[in-house]
């Protein structure tokens, strides 16, 4: 296999794993201090990429596609914590899981309603088109290079806000005993609206640049949803490290995977049949190194003994 | 108590009566929409047993509902085309007999629980949910690139199978046996929650320190229901199949785990008929709402969001005023 396609791959790989990290990171942040399991992280995903479609299309640039995206995944994150899901933080998971697979069911259909069953289409900023050669000969597209750029960005960022920051010392405080932190005089709830609205904000993000590269419709956000969820039981819930490396993993596992398997599967069968029990296979691999985790470590690579 | 009894007792005279009724008004549609809400009745009755005794918040089970209709789906499509599924090691060949695919539908399922529970059941809280919302999407997309039995497509079977002595495509007559697959499952469920192993199993939901002090392991049986529960869903994937006589990934797809989830809780958590309710209600809402507007759903979320928010105990827990069984 050419060692050139072999580096692509690994880099889709690499890209596709920062842009799960952005969602995961949301997840595992809104676990970690809250408690509180949402599955409705995908339609938060899906209007911001609505929204950047949308914006973009409308004032013809990208940049405020971009920052739509951003407001509108808070706003939308920030309503639905005060309106909802601040009522659910005391229940138990059962109700959460309910709760939130209503509001799937409402921000699906409510985006259908406005934008109609027909994919939008959000196009990569001219300044980014194209693609660009990298040390060592392999040529790459500059776009899906400037997406690892951000996502590394954004990793750094949060870091930075979880170790160095008040917020950050209140939401590890949040983590840690959160009756301690309200008696000490931290206003709990607008914490609590904050860190959900970063979430939000942080999975609209990842759909604005997700959606440059793939069509923008109804649906989008939850097979990312689910694959973030495999990326924190990997990494560990509530963990932001355990995010990152678990949405690496995952996210060379399943390019690396699709792009092996089948030639793997060709040296002891036939090439239509290898074909097929191989992209069976890569399909599933993700799940089997999910699997593969759980039994070697129960509560995650970087995850807190339960 | 009495008063759920009375309560359950009309509800199943009230799912006979209204397809005997249509049989004789001429309505076949009104009979295919009960015996749709007979067999998600039977999804959730399944379900119920791991989510409301088990404590296990299982958002995998279209896995079973998926495993027993493609095990209908494969068998019926070899007999279809007169094709072996495989001469080595055995002879195995396809067969439309309904009672023979929906033994292969409850074994698998059974099969495929067994191996997702012990896995999953390392775990609890949030990461058991996660896990078993991971190991259905991971049967959705094999099922997906399963091109043999039509991929991403489905599969469709022209003539729907055999039962010995019934004309299955007189939609009563299979109404009838689906209701009599759901009387079963209910009162095997009943007796299920009422018997030793019933008992130590809602013990080991509440506490389960203390069921292992007195020597039982939680993990066992925790697992048993799993698998006992994946089975019961896998039945409802075989019938379903049936009805439609269609297959697709669909079936494995995390919706469908959630609206397995969505009838228990419109009918309430726990109760012996809240799948049933629940089922009933979300047929009736699909069908009534979904030919007002097409963007139903958005009322179905708004209505599930009111129900969890504020009637803790479904639809039953509403009329029979009561609380919640447990949390």
């Amino acid at each position: 296999m050419p060692y050139l396609l072999i580096a692509e791959q690994l880099l889709n790989g690499i890209q596709f794993g920062v842009m799960l990290f952005l969602m995961a990171a949301g997840l595992t942040l809104v676990f970690g201090v809250m408690g509180l399991i949402n599955l409705a992280h995908g339609s938060l995903f899906m209007i911001g990429a609505f929204a950047a479609a949308w914006a973009s299309a409308a004032s013809g640039s990208f940049t405020v596609g971009l920052i739509a995206a951003l407001a509108a995944a808070a706003a939308a994150g920030a309503l639905v914590e005060v309106v909802v899901i601040r009522r659910l933080y005391a229940r138990d998971h059962l109700d959460q899981v309910l709760a939130t697979f209503a509001l799937i069911l409402v921000f699906s259909e409510g985006t259908r309603w406005i934008f109609g069953s027909f994919p939008l289409y959000l196009n990569i900023p001219e300044a980014l088109s194209g693609s660009i050669t990298l040390p060592g000969g392999i040529r790459y597209s500059l776009y899906r290079l400037t997406l690892i750029g951000v996502g590394l960005l954004v990793a750094l960022g949060l870091y930075l806000l979880i170790a160095h920051t008040r917020l950050g010392i209140q939401v590890r405080a949040g983590e840690s005993d959160r009756e301690m932190i309200a008696a000490l005089g931290v206003d709990i709830s607008k914490l609590y609206t904050v860190v959900f609205a970063l979430g939000a904000a942080l999975a609209g993000l990842a759909g604005a640049l997700v959606g440059a590269i793939q069509s923008v419709q109804v649906g989008m956000g939850e097979p990312v949803l689910i694959l973030a969820f495999v990326v924190i039981v990997i990494g560990g819930i509530g963990s932001i490290k355990g995010a990152f490396v678990g949405a690496l993993l995952v996210g060379l596992t399943d390019t690396v995977g699709g792009l092996f398997l089948p030639s793997l599967f060709e040296l002891f069968m036939e090439p239509s049949a290898a074909a097929s029990a191989g992209s069976a296979l890569a399909s599933m691999s993700i799940y089997i190194l999910m699997a593969v985790v759980l039994i070697i470590k129960p509560s995650g690579l970087f995850g807190a003994k339960p | 108590m009495n008063r759920e009894l009375i309560f359950d007792v009309m509800l199943m005279l009230g799912l006979v009566l209204v397809p005997i009724w249509a049989h004789f008004a001429d309505e076949p549609f009104i009979i295919t929409l009960a015996t749709r809400a007979a067999i998600f009745a039977i999804a959730g009755v399944g379900l119920n047993l791991a989510l409301g005794q088990g404590g296990l918040v299982s958002l995998g089970h279209a896995t079973f509902f998926g495993l027993g209709g493609y095990a209908m789906g494969i068998l019926a499509s070899h007999a279809q085309s007169y094709t072996a599924i495989t001469d080595w090691p055995v002879l195995i060949e396809g067969t439309k007999s309904m009672p023979i695919i929906w033994l292969v539908a409850v074994l698998v399922s059974g099969f495929a629980a067994l191996l997702i529970g012990a896995l999953s059941l390392r775990t609890t809280g949030v990461y058991f949910i996660m896990i078993t919302l991971a190991f259905g999407q991971m049967f959705y997309y094999f099922a997906v690139s399963w091109s043999a039995y039509g991929g991403d497509d489905g599969l469709s079977i022209y003539i729907r199978n055999d039962f010995p002595g019934l004309n299955t495509l007189d939609p009563i007559q299979f109404f009838l046996i689906v209701f009599t697959c759901l009387l079963g499952v209910l009162g095997f469920a009943s007796m299920l929650i009422r018997s030793p192993f019933g008992l130590s199993l809602n013990a080991a939901r509440q506490s389960p320190e203390r069921v292992e002090t007195v020597g039982i392991n939680p993990y066992h049986l925790r697992l048993t229901v799993f698998v006992i529960s994946g089975m019961i869903t896998g039945l409802a994937g075989a019938l379903f199949a049936d009805l439609n006589r269609f297959i697709s990934p669909s079936m494995f797809s995390w919706q469908t785990s959630g609206e397995i989830m969505v009838f228990i809780i419109l009918g309430g958590v726990a109760r012996r008929s809240g799948p049933i309710v629940g089922a009933v209600v979300f047929i009736a809402l699909e069908h009534f709402l979904g030919g007002l507007s097409d963007y139903w759903h958005i009322y179905l979320g708004a209505l599930l969001l009111l129900i969890v928010l504020f009637a803790r105990g479904g639809i039953i827990g509403l009329l029979l005023g009561q609380g919640r069984v447990h949390d």
